[in-house]
C-alpha cells in the first residue's frame, strides 16, 4: 500500500479532476499550501469533505473560478521588497543600457504592481522607448486587473514609501492619475507592455529574454516542478541575460544551477552563463 | 549521538510582543544534546528585515537559520519564519514559505505554521505559545491537541503580555502551564540523548 493519508488522496483526485476538466495542474503545487487553501474555501461555504468538493468543482464551472483564484495567491506589493528594486537599478540596469532593443518578462505578474514598479524604473532610466515588456500570469481575471492597472487608494501610501525605498528619484504620484478612492497606473507605464496568459505548469518557452522576473510564484511549486520552470528560464533566456526571482526562492534545487552565475545573493539576481 | 528513544520529532514555538525574551530564556536552558528540530514563528514588523537568527544564534548550540523555502528539517536545528513571509512545515517534511495574505494579521502567522506542523508531524509534536498581545496561536495550538501532540502554554504571571497565553489556554485547554524556566527543563526531559 502507498504511504499516504486519505486525506491526502482526496486532495489529488480532486486535483486531477480539475486538470482533467479544466487544463489547469495543480498537481505539483505544494500540498500544505494547497490544503490550506481549499480549507479556506470549504470553511466559507460550508463543504463538508474534499468529496463534496470534487463534486461541487465538477458541476458548477463558477464555483471553479472561485476556487482558481484561491488557489492562486495574488498577493502582490508595488516596489515589493524595495532592496530588490535598488539593486536592479544598480546591477541589472547598466547591462541592459548596452542593449539597442529589450525583452523582459514578468511570469505570476498577479495584477500587475511588479510590471508597473519596474515599468517605473525603465522609464526613468530611459530605457522604456527600446523595451518590450511580456506580463503573463495563468490566472486571466487577474491579468485583467493588471492590464487595467486600477488600485485602491489605501494601499498608495505604502506604495510611496516602497518607491521612496527603493531610490525612487521622483515622486509615485507622478505615476498615477487619482480618482475618488482609487489611482489609475498612467498610460506611459502601459503602452510597452503586453499582457498575456501563460502557465508556467503547462506552457512553454517564451524567446530571447534579457531579464525573467518571477518572484514569490515558485514557493507554491513542488522541487520538481520548479525544476521544470528553471529549465524553461533558461531557455527563455539570452545568454547574459538576468533572473530575478523572489528573496527567498533560490535555485540551489535546479539541476541547470551552475549554468547561472549569482549576481546578488540576498536579492536573488542570477545570470545565464555564455556559452554552453 | 543517537536519541532513539524520544517519542517527539518536533517542537514549534509561537511568540509575539514579549518573546524575544521568551524565547531566548528557554533556548538558554536547552543543554547542547537537545537534538529535535525547533521551529519557530515570532511576530515581527514586515517592513524590516530579521535579524533574529543572528540574535538566536548566540543563546544556543542549535543550529540557528532563518527557514528558507524547502530546507529538510533536521534534528538539532531551529527554523526561524522570515518576515514577511508564513512558515509552514510541508507534506515531504521539509519547510515551506508562502505570502499569503496575513492570518490574525499577522505574516508570519503562528496558526499557519502550527497547523501545518500538526498536519504533518501528527501526535509526535510540541506545540508552545508564549507571551503576545493578541490570539494568533489558539486555534493552531488547539489542532496540535486534537492531532494528540502536546501542548504547553507559557504561565500568565510570567508572561510579559498575557493576552495570546491566555486565549491559547482557553482554546487548547493545554497540556501543561509553565513558567520559562519549566519549559526549558521540560523539553530538557523530553529529548535525553
Ligand atoms: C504571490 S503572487 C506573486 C506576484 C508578484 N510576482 C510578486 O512577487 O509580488 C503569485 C502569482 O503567480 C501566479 N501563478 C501561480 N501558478 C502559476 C502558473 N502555473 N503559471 C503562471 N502563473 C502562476 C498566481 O496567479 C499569482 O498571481
Amino acid at each position: 500500500m502507498n504511504d499516504i493519508t486519505n486525506e491526502q488522496l482526496e486532495i489529488q483526485l480532486l486535483l486531477e479532476a480539475i486538470y482533467i476538466k479544466y487544463g489547469y495542474d495543480f498537481r505539483e503545487y505544494s500540498l500544505a499550501h494547497t490544503k490550506r487553501r481549499l480549507e479556506y474555501r470549504c470553511g466559507i461555504e460550508g463543504i463538508k469533505n474534499y468529496a463534496e468538493m470534487q463534486h461541487k468543482v465538477i458541476h458548477d464551472a463558477n464555483f471553479f473560478e472561485q476556487l482558481l483564484l484561491d488557489l492562486s495567491i495574488n498577493v502582490t506589493e508595488m516596489f515589493r521588497d524595495p532592496w530588490f528594486y535598488k539593486k536592479v537599478r544598480e546591477l541589472v540596469i547598466p547591462h541592459l543600457h548596452t542593449y539597442p532593443f529589450l525583452k523582459i518578462w514578468h511570469a505570476g505578474c498577479s495584477a500587475g504592481q511588479e510590471v508597473y514598479s519596474m515599468g517605473i524604473i525603465l522609464h526613468e532610466e530611459s530605457l522604456k522607448e527600446r523595451a518590450q515588456v511580456y506580463a503573463t500570469d495563468f490566472n486571466e481575471s487577474i491579468l485583467e486587473k493588471a492590464k487595467k492597472g486600477i488600485y485602491p487608494m489605501d494601499l498608495i501610501r505604502q506604495y510611496s514609501a516602497n518607491y521612496q525605498a527603493a531610490n525612487g528619484s521622483a515622486s509615485f504620484s507622478d505615476y498615477y492619475t487619482a480618482d475618488y478612492d482609487h489611482v489609475i497606473m498612467k498610460n506611459v507605464l502601459k503602452d510597452k507592455v503586453l499582457f498575456t496568459p501563460h502557465n508556467l505548469a503547462t506552457d512553454g518557452a517564451f524567446g530571447e529574454m534579457h531579464v525573467i522576473f518571477c518572484r514569490n510564484v515558485l514557493i507554491y511549486f513542488t522541487r520538481e516542478l520548479q525544476n521544470r520552470v528553471f529549465n524553461l528560464f533558461y531557455d527563455s533566456l539570452i545568454p547574459g541575460g538576468f533572473l530575478c526571482l523572489g528573496s527567498k526562492e533560490s535555485l540551489r534545487f535546479a539541476d541547470i544551477a551552475d549554468k547561472f552565475e549569482l549576481v546578488s545573493e540576498p536579492e536573488k539576481i542570477y545570470r545565464k552563463k555564455r556559452g554552453r | 549521538m543517537s536519541c532513539n528513544n524520544i517519542h517527539y520529532r518536533a517542537v514549534v514555538i509561537g511568540a509575539s510582543a514579549g518573546g524575544l525574551a521568551a524565547v531566548g530564556a528557554i533556548l538558554a536552558e536547552l543543554k547542547s544534546t537537545f537534538c529535535i528540530p525547533i521551529l519557530l514563528a515570532q511576530h515581527i514588523s514586515p517592513h524590516v528585515e530579521s535579524h533574529l537568527a543572528t540574535h538566536f544564534a548566540a543563546k544556543t548550540a542549535l543550529a540557528v537559520k532563518e527557514a528558507e523555502d524547502k530546507d529538510p528539517i533536521k534534528r538539532g536545528s531551529l527554523y526561524i519564519a522570515p518576515s514577511n513571509y508564513h512558515l509552514l512545515v510541508g507534506f515531504d517534511g521539509c519547510t515551506a514559505l508562502s505570502i499569503d495574505p496575513p492570518v490574525n494579521y499577522s505574516r508570519p502567522s503562528i496558526d499557519v505554521l502550527f497547523e501545518s506542523a500538526a498536519d504533518y508531524f501528527g501526535n509526535e509534536l510540541i506545540g508552545i505559545i508564549l507571551s503576545g498581545a493578541n490570539s494568533d496561536g489558539a486555534a493552531g495550538l488547539k489542532k496540535i491537541k486534537q492531532r494528540g501532540g502536546l501542548t504547553v502554554v507559557q504561565s500568565l504571571d510570567s508572561a510579559e503580555v498575557k493576552t495570546m497565553p491566555q486565549a491559547a489556554i482557553e482554546a487548547a485547554n493545554a497540556d501543561h502551564i509553565l513558567s520559562l524556566k519549566d519549559i526549558g527543563h521540560f523539553l530538557n526531559t523530553i529529548c535525553e540523548c
